[in-house]
């Protein structure tokens, strides 16, 4: 999401239009998605919240979870999104600024509606957390080592970890399945694969070889290279149990 | 007073049960009020956060003593239906006591991980009126860390490490530890099915 559209770049760049926020919630709800991530990428950079007014009209319309995720600095913040409708808030920036917000959220909602995002890009120095993605100008190294964060953030009272990871971000060449297995290692809570799927075996390749418990993605369905529908035949093929 | 009133336990989140009940053509209203509850037609139960800072609010909005004598038809949805139990692991809290039982929390593994979040189906799925036209291949989104355990008041189970109650009913009081507002059309049957019980 950037200024009520929905757009998607390459490795967090460059970002295109790609359509309506309505109409593409309720193709993915139709064309059987089982849980929708509307980030706000222009939010945090610009120290500003998301603007909020289409989560009440999406959650009219949708029939699957959904969770919403940028500039979501505060419970006051989060309450006014799943107020509205959203089930999670997925926090990134916000929590390597303010790790406690981490703690607050989940004493305050429950941590099954609190989902931690992490923007991770190998290094020489191994997998680090990257800040403020969305806007290239600003993007940074958080400081942090990726699998102590996702460590902490368990300990804070996080109840998902969605894993960008960076260098796979929008080429579709697949999940970056050595560095998910890393961070598979240390988490127990749900985690989610994001970044890179360009092929149906992509997904399947990170449930049975990574053993993550969901798998997103954005360009691929964005563009239609791959349909749902049919995504989930081939899963189902391949041995992995999903929702029809 | 009448219609179906969704009782507000304090938890954020109340619009996707109320979007999901207008979906199917009922307004239905959200109060901690004891006399818009008693004078409802249905009631339900949400829940979303934890179990002692739940029953605390129900306590001091006098629902504690309330619910247990509805004669009306009731759902507890999630930690809703947990509610329903006498006693919660989660916070060591006292419940209102519907249903027998202790609602414990999910054993993590690192195949298993907790809470558990995902679509599951149902199984042993008894013949009520509130699984009306659900079978076992029907998906359902759960979101929990804590289970309610098995009994004879289990319509349907489902297995995540272990079994434990996804569907349960005595008498007017009915729960289920899945997200129907959720849970897409299967979600909405259920739904459906609970606003025709009277």
């Amino acid at each position: 999401m950037r200024d009520g559209q929905v757009v998607k770049g390459v490795r967090f760049r460059d970002h295109r239009v790609v359509g309506d926020i309505m109409a593409l919630a309720e193709r993915y709800r139709d064309e059987g998605a089982d849980e929708l991530v509307f980030y706000d990428i222009t939010a945090s950079p610009q120290g500003r919240s998301v603007d909020r007014s289409w989560v009440r009209r999406v959650a009219r319309v949708l029939d699957i979870p959904f969770c919403v995720a940028g500039g979501i600095r505060s419970i006051a913040d989060a309450e006014e999104v799943l107020n509205a409708g959203a089930e999670k808030i997925s926090i990134n920036s916000p929590a390597l600024t303010d790790p406690a917000l981490i703690d607050a959220l989940s004493r305050r909602f429950g941590a099954q509606c609190v989902v931690v995002g992490i923007d991770s890009e190998r290094t020489a120095a191994g997998y680090r957390a990257f800040q403020f993605t969305g806007d290239p100008s600003r993007a940074r190294e958080s400081g942090r080592d990726v699998l102590e964060w996702v460590r902490e953030v368990q300990d804070r009272g996080a109840g998902e970890i969605v894993l960008n990871c960076m260098g796979s971000d929008g080429v579709r060449r697949g999940y970056d399945l050595e560095q998910l297995r890393a961070v598979r290692e240390v988490c127990r809570v749900p985690l989610v694969a994001s970044g890179g799927a360009g092929a149906s075996e992509h997904f399947a390749a990170a449930f049975r070889d990574a053993g993550v418990d969901a798998a997103l993605a954005a360009s691929v369905f964005h563009n239609g290279v791959i349909a749902i529908g049919a995504l989930k035949q081939a899963l189902r093929s391949a041995g992995i149990e999903v929702r029809p | 007073m009448s219609g179906t009133v969704i009782i507000d336990s304090g938890g954020a989140n109340l619009a996707s049960l109320q979007f999901a009940l207008e979906r199917l053509g009922v307004a239905a209203r959200v109060s901690a009020n004891a006399g818009d509850i008693a004078a409802a037609e249905r009631v339900i139960l949400p829940g979303v956060g934890s179990a002692a800072d739940a029953m605390h609010r129900l306590r001091a909005a006098g629902l504690a003593e309330l619910l247990p004598q509805l004669a009306q038809p009731v759902l507890g949805i999630c930690l809703g239906m947990q509610l329903l139990f006498e006693h919660s692991a989660e916070g060591d809290t006292d419940c209102l006591g519907v249903l027998p039982g202790t609602v414990r929390r999910l054993d993590p593994s690192i195949t298993r991980p907790v809470p558990h979040m995902g679509w599951n189906r149902l199984h042993e799925l008894a013949n009520d009126p509130l699984l009306k036209g659900l079978g076992p291949e029907a998906y359902f989104y759960f979101v929990h860390g804590y289970v309610a355990p098995l009994g004879a008041f289990t319509l349907a189970r489902t297995h995540y490490g272990e079994d434990f109650s996804a569907v349960v009913r005595h008498r007017n009081f009915c729960g289920v530890q899945f997200h129907p507002e959720r849970s897409a059309a299967s979600g909405a049957g259920v739904l459906a099915n609970f606003l025709d019980l009277s």
